[in-house]
């Protein structure tokens, strides 16, 4: 499977060329560029370990991208990477914008459990499968 | 001095409280030099006198009929502090290019309403007034409401900023379609619909405005076969997905009881039409913060007084008493689409339910600044004929903090409805990525979709499908301030 999280997952994998863009973007909207790192995708699981502090007043995508190959070197095609844009004006003081970078070289998914509980009704629960190659 | 105010009748004045019939700008309701002040709630109305009727007196008997008048002097005034509880008409002006119209503005004391209640603004307000014989038609047009009054509501429950967050999808327009068709399909096969639809990509799928609880499928069967579909393609993509339960009912604790089912069932958001009324939407809007699920509000019915120029409520107003009442969802115009909708118009709409602040842009139908006082934002949803091949027109026309709603464009896909979401999804981030990208969607919009769809061939056949569909009408509802009524697209 392919977890479509993020801005761009319908699209083609971006290139460098592509990222590059897109934090370029960032940048000039003032934003903060984060770099975050995952092996549990489940759609609610906010927090992603972050690669380094949010990149607050860097000028040019280049360190960005500097630093997102340094990541990749660590977790490329083992974890889910993403970068997002970090807007703190009032008001908003949220992400405003949040694409994956980078993929495990197989995607395994999720399990869906259906619990029973009497009646009709069932309470679903959502659970990541556990990447392969990837320690916790 | 107003233009339009002629002199007192000769004869001098009569006492003010004697017995008897006395004009309404005599009685205090007609103040050319009242400066409004900072607190008084104000509206703008386009008034069409009968033949014969003083402009001036007609505006002072709108503000008199909407506050404390009736068609005769009352001793009882004066048991009041009458003046302070008066509306006060401060000004009059001739509408352009229509002959025997006037916009009348009008002052209202705060102390005229209780706090926190549509359902009281809206029985002063729009009342009794429109239905004055003196008058051939009435239009509330725009409201200024102060600070100290915008924070005696609630405002959207969850708002724009924090449903992003729990949907964790930033940066582009929500997907969504309504099912169809609206009317007729069992639960199983109203699940599998909404199935197809959020695996194939888009983020929502939705209950149209009348489906209930008919004969042939009863509310909790479609919640139960809905959450089946929600979580199943959960699964498929690793997405929040959402489906928009329509909890409206003939009573609130029916309401009540479903949307409980819903937020049970685990459903993420829930929804109502505009008919169920001004109390029952502020009561979901409290049940839906209370219970952190997103409101969806369905503005079922708003044509019916919205839409003619010379009568009724503008739905800038309706846009505004919702952002207050509470809902986080609201129908507001696609400009391109097959429904009512005048872009600048629409513009204003939007502006009201998405900025902190809205500035007065008489271009954009919006006649006072308004401060939202920290409530939360509104998104905008924008359903009704629309396509993916017109996803360049709706991001450079509405932004990014919408709902973007194709029904008939995703699930009249010739290769079915998960194909019909991918091509929506697909054309849709393409577009963002050239946007952020700097590429200037108006001139380059067409390209960009032709080059998104080569890899993508169920955006190839929508493109194929739907490439000369257009709804090129002249809107009814256009503002007053530019100098022809603006064509469609």
């Amino acid at each position: 499977m392919r977890v479509t999280q993020g801005c761009f997952s319908f699209l083609p994998d971006l290139t460098d060329a592509d990222i590059r863009t897109q934090v370029q973007y960032c940048i000039d909207k003032g934003w903060a560029v984060n770099i975050e790192f995952t092996d549990d995708p489940h759609p609610r699981n906010t927090y992603w370990e972050m690669w380094s502090l949010p990149a607050f007043d860097v000028k040019d995508a280049a360190p960005i991208m500097l630093e997102l190959d340094a990541c990749r070197k660590v977790h490329g095609g083992r974890k889910y990477i993403r970068l997002s844009g970090f807007d703190s004006t009032h008001g908003w003081e949220s992400v405003r914008i949040s694409f994956l970078v980078g993929r495990p070289q197989e995607e395994p998914g999720f399990i869906l459990t259906r619990n029973e509980g009497g009646g009709q009704a069932i309470q679903y629960t959502l659970q990541a499968r556990p990447l392969p190659g990837a320690s916790a | 001095m107003n233009v339009l105010d002629k002199k007192s009748p000769p004869g001098g004045k009569r006492s003010r409280y004697a017995a008897g019939v006395m004009e309404y700008r005599e009685m205090g309701y007609w103040q050319p030099d009242y400066e409004p002040k900072d607190t008084d709630i104000l509206a703008v109305f386009r008034v069409t006198p009968q033949d014969g009727v003083d402009p001036i007196e007609a505006a002072a008997a709108v503000a008199g009929e909407s506050s404390t008048a009736t068609w005769t002097v009352v001793w009882t005034d004066r048991l009041t502090a009458c003046e302070k509880y008066r509306a006060k008409c401060y000004r009059v002006d001739p509408v352009p290019n229509a002959p025997g119209s006037y916009f009348a503005f009008i002052a209202y004391d705060l102390d005229l309403f209780e706090p926190g209640s549509i359902a009281n603004l809206s029985a002063s307000i729009i009342g009794n007034v429109f239905g004055f014989k003196p008058l051939k038609a009435l239009r509330l047009e725009d409201m200024r409401f102060p600070v100290a009054y915008v924070k005696t509501f609630q405002g959207p429950a969850t708002g724009i900023v924090v449903e992003r967050e729990r949907l964790d999808k930033f940066g582009r327009p929500l997907l969504g379609a309504t099912v169809k068709p609206k009317l007729g399909l069992s639960g199983r096969n109203y699940g599998r619909v909404v199935y197809e639809a959020l695996k194939g990509g888009l983020d929502f799928t939705k209950d149209d405005e009348n489906i209930n609880s008919q004969p042939f499928m009863h509310w909790r069967d479609r919640f139960l076969y809905c959450m089946e579909a929600v979580a199943k393609a959960e699964a498929a993509t690793g997405e929040t997905k959402g489906t928009y339960l329509n909890v409206t009912a003939a009573t609130m604790e029916d309401m009540y009881e479903r949307a409980d089912f819903a937020k049970q069932l685990g459903s993420v958001i829930v929804m109502i039409d505009l008919v169920v009324g001004y109390t029952a939407i502020q009561s979901m809007a409290k049940w839906a913060r209370r219970n952190d699920v997103i409101l969806h509000l369905h503005r079922a019915g708003h044509s019916t007084y919205t839409r003619q120029k010379a009568h009724g409520v503008s739905f800038r107003v309706i846009a505004k008493w919702m952002r207050l009442a509470g809902v986080d969802h609201i129908h507001a115009g696609t400009v391109v689409g097959k429904l009512e909708g005048d872009p600048n118009n629409v513009r204003g709409y939007y502006d009201i339910c998405r900025e902190d602040f809205n500035p007065v842009a008489l271009e954009h139908g919006i006649f006072f600044d308004q401060h939202w006082a920290s409530l939360n934002k509104l998104m905008p949803v924008a359903s009704g004929g629309i396509h993916a091949g017109q996803m360049h027109q709706l991001i450079d026309l509405l932004g990014e903090d919408c709902v973007l709603q194709f029904g008939g464009g995703t699930i009249g896909h010739p290769m079915g409805i998960a194909a019909g979401a991918t091509a929506n999804r697909v054309a849709l981030e393409a577009m963002i990525f050239a946007r952020n990208a700097g590429r200037d969607l108006r001139a380059e919009g067409q390209q960009i979709l032709e080059d998104a769809a080569k890899h993508c061939l169920p955006l190839r056949q929508a493109l194929e499908t739907w490439k000369d569909v257009t709804f090129n009408y002249t809107s009814t509802d256009t503002p007053d301030f530019v100098p022809t009524a603006t064509p469609g697209f």
